[in-house]
């Protein structure tokens, strides 16, 4: 709301001193388009607060080919067809850069929305960061010259944490339980796949989808984990399933260990705390803030310090950084030019390491980590809300290690 | 009531139907031929991008309202789960359109809101069946039930539904007719406009044949319609079908606009919009909903931008509207009806003037309360942004006890002036009745 | 196997117990004023909140007993300047008030206490384990949950049948003119019904909070539920609420264990799948995968074939 108005101000004062005889000072500006109210607003929240802080730190560190960056909240509401609506208002207030992360589905419908607005108004492109949505399907049967994701797909994602379960020998019966949606059923069948040609000798006990944000009570599945025998749990859930699953599990005293993709979003760390459940519940990410790479740290502590929040998502500093680069080396920022930069471009990540902008489906590769969640020692300052507890790096899982294939054909433009 | 409801246009009506030829003709299409050129000539006035998404959406959600107002407000039935049939129009005719391209039917896009409508119908006499076997509450709750049934089903069908992301489609890639590919959103707009005005015209249609004035018997008193010779539960279910066949016509016009069709068109937050949207422009009256439609669109896609509670406003729009003006803001307006027909004109004027001079005092209540609200806002969620805000352009400190205190000023100070005005505007009332009773033919 | 089913059942028992103790304050209201509060979860809800900020600052305990008492002071008010001033305008605007209400009370929550869970803890009184079936420990707090329903269930049985605030106010649902006539102040005891009503949920939500989520769409999550419970139950019969919270609470919980999906049932019996297409979904889908839409399904089934409900006493 307030950078609504600065955004405004700004515009407003750009186009009067536009106006004057000298060299205009225009802002590039990004659409943020999620949810600012309602059930999902305290997730859009943290994001929108981690672009603003990104904007300003570009606009201290020389702003982007020229010109400052300045972030434009929208709500989407949670809503795919009021996301529409939002775009489309971003677009008439003349930007031309939408990102957007939370629901694969909103981004689903914003991706083929700028495709058909791209073909029907050459001239006039329009770019879609993806900083979020993991369903493996935009970049692979969806995909599109227009869009780019930063973060690590589903598939990605499991790719790296059945290459980190291959090294554990302990592990022998797994039970999956997801999400009933379309993310949640990817996780389930790339996991099976993939213990299946990596530890054919690990027996998957249960295979559960249980309706996406609606159970309140997990204590029915947590006894059917606990009946099956399983030693430990694979699952992509988010948000309260998540929260609610380790409750659940922590009052029925289940003992297993918990290899998911989000039990470090709002709320997690609070209940694997109050469950007690010490360096039994792993998270694979792009990025630890414990991690010892010194930059990364230095920016994490100027960040907390500032927001008040830790950075959930590394890959948008990775895609603002990149944004910048592309658009300084292209001495513009017209779409198709940052586009074109952006396809296989190669960077330094955010937590060190190589990272690369695949042209194939512009899906962008980079190292990615496994992590504990529990009592910290005395070189890791980093706890998460307010537990004194934090996440440990037990294990990396080099770029080359993450690779999976893709079904896209990509229209690209001549 | 049902006179003065029925809005201006029915008083020429009814003198038109004793005068034959074509004056009466003209006098019944006036208003609707005023309408076409009012769409018409919309865009040409509002020509931002947005404003015509605006339009658009505002042309969807008008034919939806007045579809449940069908339901509500001629037949007495309260639907909480009349998004099912707006939804599944949606859902065919993205099917449709796929197939069509696929197989590369002849069919043009103009002619996709009738599968919408058909699918409407369909659904509607299916689940009519089932819902209208009862009314008042139970009727609620029936409607309410079905709504999360369906909604719940929409993950499990996901050949159908789509699952999270729904079905999308291209308006392009069907059949061009005139030239016209329906890319560009200003075509969509006409399109979207032309079947607005083709289904205002209907739904108005029925409400002035026996069958419509029969709904309305049954909404007041069933066991007299059944004296009468009509079975109220056939009258229920008939009217529950047709507004099903314009619910499922509003949503194909939707899914055209958006190319996008998923699970949450049939969930209970758009059932809820409908009834809020139908609700706040007054069910007594047949423009009621178009008001609300309007309003609530605008609302809607505008005030998102300038606050995050708009959710809040919202929420105290409607309870102030059903504890203050339960017949809506039409029924407001057509309170001064007599005094239009009576050609009362200067002690209208006089009316108008004491309403402006009560609503001063009404403006600063309000600007208090928003400050209120939104400081409040502030601290307890956003706190940690700094304390500073921006209401209505004016940057406010939250955290200093000045604010607060010009908060509670601008509330108490404005609830009292604005307390005063009341028995000015009570008399004022009565005045301008007593002058257009000794005036004209005032009842 | 037995593991399974005693598992399941003491989880469904506690369930529907929670969700009756929701139901209860809900039926109440309903058999006496004739009013669908929409807004019952939302009080809920409130009694949640407010039980979490009392117990920050006094602990649980007092909590316990002053939050129902603040959220039903809330309520009685409601009544008093809100429905009551309603209740001229006919029902359908008495429902559409409470569906406002309901609205504007999760807004007031979320801009009061933000939208992300709070941490409201089960007291250390009861934080351990009471006994452990088939290697499951049962919390202590569940037992407790437990207890407070049924002690609830029988009061408002004690209080409704045995004592004189009960049978008037059980005739004043009936005959209010001449309950009034009789001297007694009939908008008091309904206001007096209403505070009541709500304080009931509050309790539900003071303590299901610490066993659940404690965040801003608590009521939306489980306020279609209660509807169904009261509709099925029967719109005005306590013990009604009672039996349908039960089998709810069990039905969905054994549900949830049942991974029988119509494929197995008829393609067992030889019957061949279908190729493609909506019914290729409802011949893979599991019970387990259905298990939350089920008690919908018995709402619509109950209302076409039992409009009064399992043991409802007026049609509606």
């Amino acid at each position: 709301m307030i950078s609504r108005f600065s955004t405004m101000f700004c515009a407003l004062a750009a186009t009067v001193v536009a106006a004057l005889p000298a060299t205009a000072q225009d802002s590039v500006k990004i659409a943020y388009v999620d949810p600012l109210s309602g059930g999902g607003a305290s997730i859009g929240e943290v994001g929108l607060k981690t672009f603003q802080y990104l904007a300003d730190w570009t606009n201290a560190h020389g702003g982007i080919a020229g010109h400052k960056l300045e972030i434009a909240a929208y709500d989407n509401k949670l809503n795919a067809q009021e996301t529409l609506v939002q775009v489309q208002k971003a677009i008439d207030s003349g930007i031309r850069y939408i990102t957007q992360g939370n629901g694969s589905a909103f981004a689903a419908a914003i991706e083929d929305f700028v495709a058909k607005y791209n073909d029907r108004n050459p001239g006039k492109e329009v770019l879609f960061f993806n900083y979020a949505a993991v369903d493996p399907v935009l970049t692979n049967d969806k995909c599109s010259y227009w869009h780019f994701r930063w973060d690590a797909n589903s598939d990605i994602k499991m790719t790296a944490l059945t290459n980190y379960m291959k090294t554990r020998p302990n592990i022998k019966k797994v039970y999956l339980i997801n999400q009933d949606y379309s993310f949640g059923q990817s996780v389930r069948t790339e996991a099976r796949k993939m213990l299946n040609a990596k530890r054919p000798d690990i027996e998957i006990v249960g295979d559960e989808l249980h309706p996406l944000l609606k159970v309140t009570d997990f204590s029915p599945y947590i006894a059917k984990i606990k009946a099956s025998g399983a030693d430990s749990v694979i699952t992509g859930n988010w948000g309260q399933d998540i929260a609610l699953l380790i409750k659940a599990a922590a009052d029925a005293g289940l003992q297993a260990d918990w290899y998911t993709y989000y039990a470090g979003g709002t709320g997690g760390p609070t209940a694997i705390k109050q469950a007690n459940l010490t360096d039994r519940v792993f998270s694979i990410a792009e990025g630890v803030p414990n991690d010892p790479y010194q930059p990364a740290r230095e920016f994490e502590k100027a960040f907390r310090d500032k927001v008040g929040v830790a950075l959930f998502y590394p890959r948008a500093v990775n895609e603002i950084r990149m944004f910048v680069k592309a658009a300084d080396e292209a001495k513009s920022v017209d779409p198709i030019k940052v586009a074109a930069k952006l396809d296989g471009m190669k960077v330094t990540v955010y937590n060190g390491g190589d990272g690369f902008m695949r042209s194939d489906d512009h899906q962008f590769f980079q190292p990615m980590y496994i992590s504990s969640f529990g009592p910290l020692t005395k070189d890791q300052p980093f706890a998460e809300e307010n537990t004194g507890w934090g996440w440990t790096e037990r294990g990396k899982i080099d770029t080359p290690d993450t690779m999976v294939s893709t079904t896209c054909k990509m229209n690209r433009p001549s | 009531m049902s006179d003065v409801a029925s809005g201006v246009a029915n008083v020429p009506a009814r003198e038109a139907l004793s005068q034959p030829g074509a004056a009466a003709v003209v006098r019944l299409a006036a208003p609707w031929l005023a309408l076409a050129v009012a769409f018409a000539i919309l865009p040409a006035i509002f020509t931002s991008g947005s404003a015509l998404t605006m339009l658009s959406l505002m042309g969807i959600m008008i034919v939806f309202a007045l579809s449940y107002n069908m339901l509500l407000g001629e037949t007495g039935l309260l639907s909480f789960g009349h998004a099912v049939y707006y939804g599944l129009g949606g859902f065919l005719a993205v099917h449709a359109m796929n197939t069509i391209i696929h197989d590369r039917l002849p069919i043009p896009l103009p002619l996709i809101p009738l599968v919408g409508g058909f699918s409407g119908l369909l659904f509607g006499i299916i689940f009519g069946s089932v819902s209208t076997r009862r009314a008042g509450t139970a009727f609620a709750m029936i409607s309410l039930g079905l709504g999360e049934l369906v909604a719940s089903s929409s993950l499990i069908l996901r050949g159908f539904f789509g699952g999270e992301e729904g079905v999308s489609t291209n308006r392009t890639k069907l059949l061009h007719v005139f030239g016209l590919n329906f890319g560009p959103q200003i075509q969509v707009y006409y399109l979207i406009a032309g079947w607005c005005l083709l289904c205002m015209i209907a739904m108005y249609a029925l409400t002035r044949t026996p069958f419509g004035r029969m709904c309305n018997a049954v909404r007041e008193n069933p066991e007299r319609a059944q004296f009468v010779g009509y079975n109220p539960r056939m009258v229920r279910f008939i009217a529950f079908s047709l507004a099903g066949l314009f619910a499922g016509i509003a949503g194909a016009l939707a899914a055209v606009n958006f190319e996008l069709v998923n699970s949450s068109e049939v969930g209970a937050g758009q059932s809820g919009l409908v009834l809020l949207a139908a609700y706040i422009g007054g069910i007594g009256s047949f423009i009621g909903p178009v008001i609300g439609a309007v309003l609530v669109t605008w609302l809607e896609v505008m005030l998102s931008d300038v606050t995050d509670v708009w959710q809040l406003y919202f929420g105290l729009l409607f309870i102030g509207m059903v504890m203050f003006a339960p017949n809506g803001i039409a029924g407001l307006i057509m309170m001064h009806a007599p005094l239009w027909q009576a050609r009362a004109y200067r002690p209208m004027l006089r009316l108008a003037l004491v309403y402006l001079v009560a609503l001063a005092p009404a403006l600063v209540l309000l600007a208090g309360l928003i400050l209120f609200t939104e400081m409040t806002y502030h601290l307890s969620v956003k706190a940690t942004e700094g304390t500073t805000i921006s209401v209505f352009h004016i940057a406010v400190d939250a955290a200093s006890a000045k604010s607060w205190a010009a908060a509670a000023i601008l509330i108490a100070g404005g609830f009292w002036l604005f307390r005063m005005t009341w028995p000015v505007v009570g008399a004022a009332w009565h005045e301008a009745f007593a002058q257009a009773r000794g005036a004209g033919s005032v009842k | 196997m037995l593991e399974l089913v005693t598992i399941s059942t003491l989880n469904g028992v506690l369930y529907g117990m929670l969700l009756f103790l929701m139901a209860s304050g809900l039926t109440l209201i309903f058999s006496m004023m004739g009013v669908l509060n929409f807004a019952h979860a939302s009080f809920y809800m409130l009694g949640a909140f407010f039980g979490f900020q009392i117990s920050q600052i006094v602990g649980f305990w007092p909590a316990f007993f002053i939050a129902p008492v603040l959220v039903g002071g809330i309520g009685a008010l409601v009544e008093r300047y809100g429905l009551r001033h309603v209740h001229r305008h006919g029902p359908v605007a008495e429902l559409l008030f409470t569906f406002g209400l309901a609205f504007v009370i999760e807004e007031v929550v979320q801009m009061i206490w933000g939208k992300a869970p709070v941490d409201y803890r089960v007291p250390a009184l009861l934080d351990f384990s009471a006994f452990t079936a088939f290697s499951t420990n049962y919390p202590a707090y569940k037992m407790f949950e437990l207890l407070t329903a049924i002690a609830i269930f029988a009061v408002l049985l004690a209080v409704l049948t045995r004592t004189r605030v009960g049978l008037i106010i059980q005739a004043s649902l009936t005959h209010s003119h001449m309950v009034a006539m009789l001297g007694h102040n009939v908008p008091r005891v309904f206001m007096l019904v209403f505070g009541v009503g709500t304080g009931l949920a509050a309790v539900a939500g003071v303590i299901a909070g610490p066993a659940l989520v404690t965040q801003s769409n608590m009521a939306g999550l489980l306020g279609p539920i209660l509807f169904v419970i009261v509709v099925v139950g029967g719109l005005g019969s306590l013990a009604g609420a009672f039996l349908a919270s039960l089998l709810i609470g069990l039905v969905q919980t054994f549900a949830v264990s049942i991974n029988l999906s119509v494929a197995d049932v008829l393609g067992g019996i030889g019957v061949a799948p279908p190729a493609g297409g909506p019914l290729f979904d409802l011949w893979n889908v599991t019970v387990a995968q259905i298990a939350p839409i089920i008690p919908y399904l018995l709402l619509v089934l109950i209302l076409i074939f039992r409009p009064t409900g399992l043991m409802g006493t007026r049609e509606h």
